[in-house]
């Protein structure tokens, strides 16, 4: 990667340009609300100050798109029955490790004897495989379509390689339909959508077609540049001010219409999906997760091992699942700040570095605060 | 639902703000996971609640990088402090365990304003490991030594069985001479004061990190492990008490020193975020990895608080110096808001810059 591909979306004077266009697009004694579906935009919002660079009038409401937010508690208490057994090696991105189940997280089932390791793709868990012949390494395989294609093809090289010490805990979800679920939802009237520029490299445009053609919402599919948020929130208020209803696609750098063929052969060649699926939060959502096929059923997780495979409550206090369909802001779930924290989260909100409780606590405090010290006149 | 009337925005804030203050006084954890040796926030804790609570007493209490005594009615005053390594892989670009364990302990003493003058080092060793290494190790722990005029006086050896330890571990504690009348404590810092960095960011945690080689990521870059005892005392000797206060940012980075300088001085710093100085190599590394280079941690930089009339003489100094040459003042201390360190981003928005609640490179070293 070249960074100068990188400083390029992030330098000032095109943001404060950007910021002042879309200013002046703001009808007078209008409010927006324009979601960012995805976990990489919340996070990116928030690193960057990219509020601060918004007029009152429009607010940013963070969507469901987080991989680890969306986790039920119950597949997670499955994953640490999977990471106790003793032959096991458990394998996970970082994120999930502090995510609390039932009875603790992973991070706590490795403190009292687990072994579980955190890798950064599931080709090296893969690796661990191969080198440890006599365990079985099992990888918690989670994410929206942006990862499933990594999971797929390492799945087809175990295939290849003969390599039988291995499987997948399958939890990997699709968009489109939890993007549907909160636009049928009546708690809340969005604006528009800052479209998931990841999930569009493997999945194209074409899929947020119903957004505009059904539900009337402009989607402005953008990258993750602090620049490139900017410039999705423009466009879509452009569309706003033009009354026109578009899938536009701001991260054509990356993003084809039709995405990527290969990537989604490969998700077709090794998963279907499932009739149904819980999202923390939202509750199950119908053909909304994908499982591995039966012709993969050596090394599914799920098939190999017995799981308890219950569903789980939330805690009570969590309000996360307001929190992700955007109804409510981080800091007004009764928790936040006080019983959950980054420290202690009890929520996966407050996990994940995507996770909107999480952004709001690390990087976001006092932004509002700020902003109304420096007005000259309180509203 | 509960009919109490709905927080504002401000009131959840300063709910958190007053919660931050608050001492801890109890683990929630029954038992030591990974997060407690990561620097952040659940080091903090568990040094707070359990070390501080059973062992308390002022010099302890004072939570500097060294210890500062008079030794003996009206003796020198010395610094004292200790630092365990367990880095993985042993030898890495630009160093290894041994230079790692000198320079690592020969810091925190020059931090506190002293001369390091003796150390010691304990070795805590797996059955089976290569007496080569042990060797190449042991003479590296020399070389950094006469590099940082300290010399290595005792020491200890112990082997555990196979499996008990991850080849080597090495302890080592140091002791310094105060030879300036300076008060280098947090204490003295004032809102208006700068906050200097004597070169790159991040550079030791991302070259250890990639020498694991499960990344399948490849940089050029090497850790900067290196003793900053001649840095310091140049920089001291060029603006004396413009120097209010010094760190050297290694577990947690440069974020997490002044998260805790803040804290602890009740003022506000604000960094500059593009002032920072970053290798093209971590900030890339860190974009893939889904890091910030403020919280990966240093082995040859300190950070300096320096008075406003200062800064400039301060700056020069560090970079006419071999180890400053990338020196830059990165951040300002301000009155408001008290206790919170502030980022102004490259774009013009702002964010906090808080410790770490997890663990993002466990056994940097």
């Amino acid at each position: 990667m070249s960074m100068r591909f990188v400083d390029e979306y992030r330098t000032g004077d095109v943001a404060q340009r950007l910021a002042t266009q879309i200013a002046e697009l703001v009808e007078p004694g209008r409010q927006y609300k324009i979601m960012e579906v995805c976990g990489g935009h919340t996070h990116s919002i928030y690193q960057h100050g990219v509020e601060d660079l918004l007029p009152d009038e429009i607010e940013l409401v963070h969507g469901p798109g987080c991989p680890v937010c969306v986790i039920p508690m119950g597949r997670q208490d499955d994953a640490i029955a999977i990471a106790q057994r003793p032959e096991v090696i458990f394998t996970t991105f970082g994120d999930m490790m502090r995510v609390p189940a039932s009875n603790g997280s992973l991070l706590d089932a490795k403190s009292r004897g687990a072994d579980v390791r955190m890798v950064y793709s599931p080709l090296d868990a893969l690796k661990l495989a191969r080198d440890n012949p006599d365990r079985h390494v099992v990888f918690f395989a989670i994410g929206f379509e942006t990862t499933t294609p990594s999971t797929a093809v390492t799945l087809l090289r175990a295939r290849a390689e003969g390599i039988t010490n291995f499987s997948l805990f399958v939890n990997h979800v699709t968009i489109i339909p939890a993007i549907r679920a909160i636009l049928d939802s009546p708690d809340l009237r969005l604006d528009g959508f800052i479209g998931p520029g990841h999930v569009a490299t493997v999945i194209g445009t074409r899929p947020f077609r119903f957004i505009a053609r059904d539900f009337q919402r402009p989607v402005v599919v953008s990258g993750f540049e602090p620049v490139d948020v900017l410039q999705g929130v423009y466009q879509v208020m452009t569309q706003l001010r033009d009354e026109r209803c578009e899938v536009e696609n701001q991260y054509s750098r990356v993003v084809r219409d039709e995405g990527n063929p290969a990537a989604l052969r490969a998700i077709g060649q090794t998963m279907e999906l499932r009739t149904t699926f819980e999202w923390r939060g939202l509750g199950f959502i119908s053909h909304s997760a994908l499982k591995l096929r039966p012709e993969f059923a050596d090394w599914d997780a799920e098939v190999l091992f017995d799981v308890p495979g219950v569903r789980v409550a939330d805690p009570k206090a969590c309000q996360c699942g307001e929190v992700l369909k955007g109804v409510i802001k981080p800091w007004e779930c009764k928790v936040f700040g006080t019983a959950c924290t980054p420290e202690h989260p009890i929520g996966t909100c407050m996990v994940s570095s995507e996770g909107a409780c999480a952004a709001y606590y690390n990087y976001g405090r006092h932004a509002g605060r700020r902003r109304r010290e420096e007005a000259p006149t309180p509203a | 639902m509960s009919d109490r009337p709905a927080r504002t925005e401000e009131e959840v804030l300063d709910a958190i703000e007053r919660r931050r203050r608050r001492p801890v006084r109890k683990l929630l954890e029954d038992r030591i996971t990974l997060s407690h040796g990561a620097g952040g926030k659940a080091t903090h804790t568990l040094v707070e609640a359990l070390f501080l609570a059973e062992l308390r007493n002022p010099l302890l209490e004072a939570m500097g990088d060294s210890a500062v005594f008079e030794a003996g009615a009206g003796g020198p005053r010395l610094a004292f402090s200790t630092d365990s390594y367990v880095v993985s892989p042993l030898f890495f670009p630009g160093g290894d365990i041994g230079e790692l364990a000198v320079n690592g302990t020969v810091n925190d003493l020059a931090m506190s304003g002293a001369r390091p003058l003796y150390l010691s080092a304990g070795f805590i060793i797996e059955e089976g490991f290569a007496i080569a290494d042990l060797q190449r190790v042991v003479a590296s722990m020399g070389a950094a030594a006469r590099e940082a005029g300290v010399t290595i006086v005792t020491g200890d050896t112990k082997v555990v069985e196979r499996g008990k330890a991850d080849g080597l571990y090495i302890n080592t504690a140091g002791v310094g001479v105060m030879e300036r009348e300076l008060d280098l404590s947090p204490a003295t810092v004032r809102a208006g004061d700068r906050v200097l960095v004597s070169g790159t960011l991040g550079d030791h945690g991302i070259a250890v990190m990639v020498a694991r080689g499960n990344l399948g990521i490849e940089v050029d870059l090497e850790s900067d492990t290196a003793a900053l005892a001649g840095l310091a005392a140049h920089l001291l000797d060029a603006v004396g008490d413009g120097v209010r206060c010094l760190r050297d940012p290694t577990r947690g980075g440069l974020a997490t020193v002044l998260a805790e300088l803040a804290l602890e001085t009740e003022l506000s710093i604000m960094i500059d975020e593009p002032a920072l100085p970053i290798v093209p190599a971590v900030h890339g590394a860190c974009e893939i990895l889904g890091l910030y280079p403020l919280y990966i941690a240093n082995e040859g930089k300190l950070a300096a608080i320096v008075a406003p009339e200062a800064t400039d003489a301060a700056l020069a100094a560090l970079r006419a110096h071999p180890l400053g040459q990338d020196a830059a003042v990165v951040a300002e201390v301000r009155p408001d808001p008290p206790g919170l360190v502030l980022l102004e981003t490259s774009i013009g928005g702002s964010r906090v810059v808080d410790m770490l609640a997890g663990d993002p490179l466990p056994r940097i070293c």
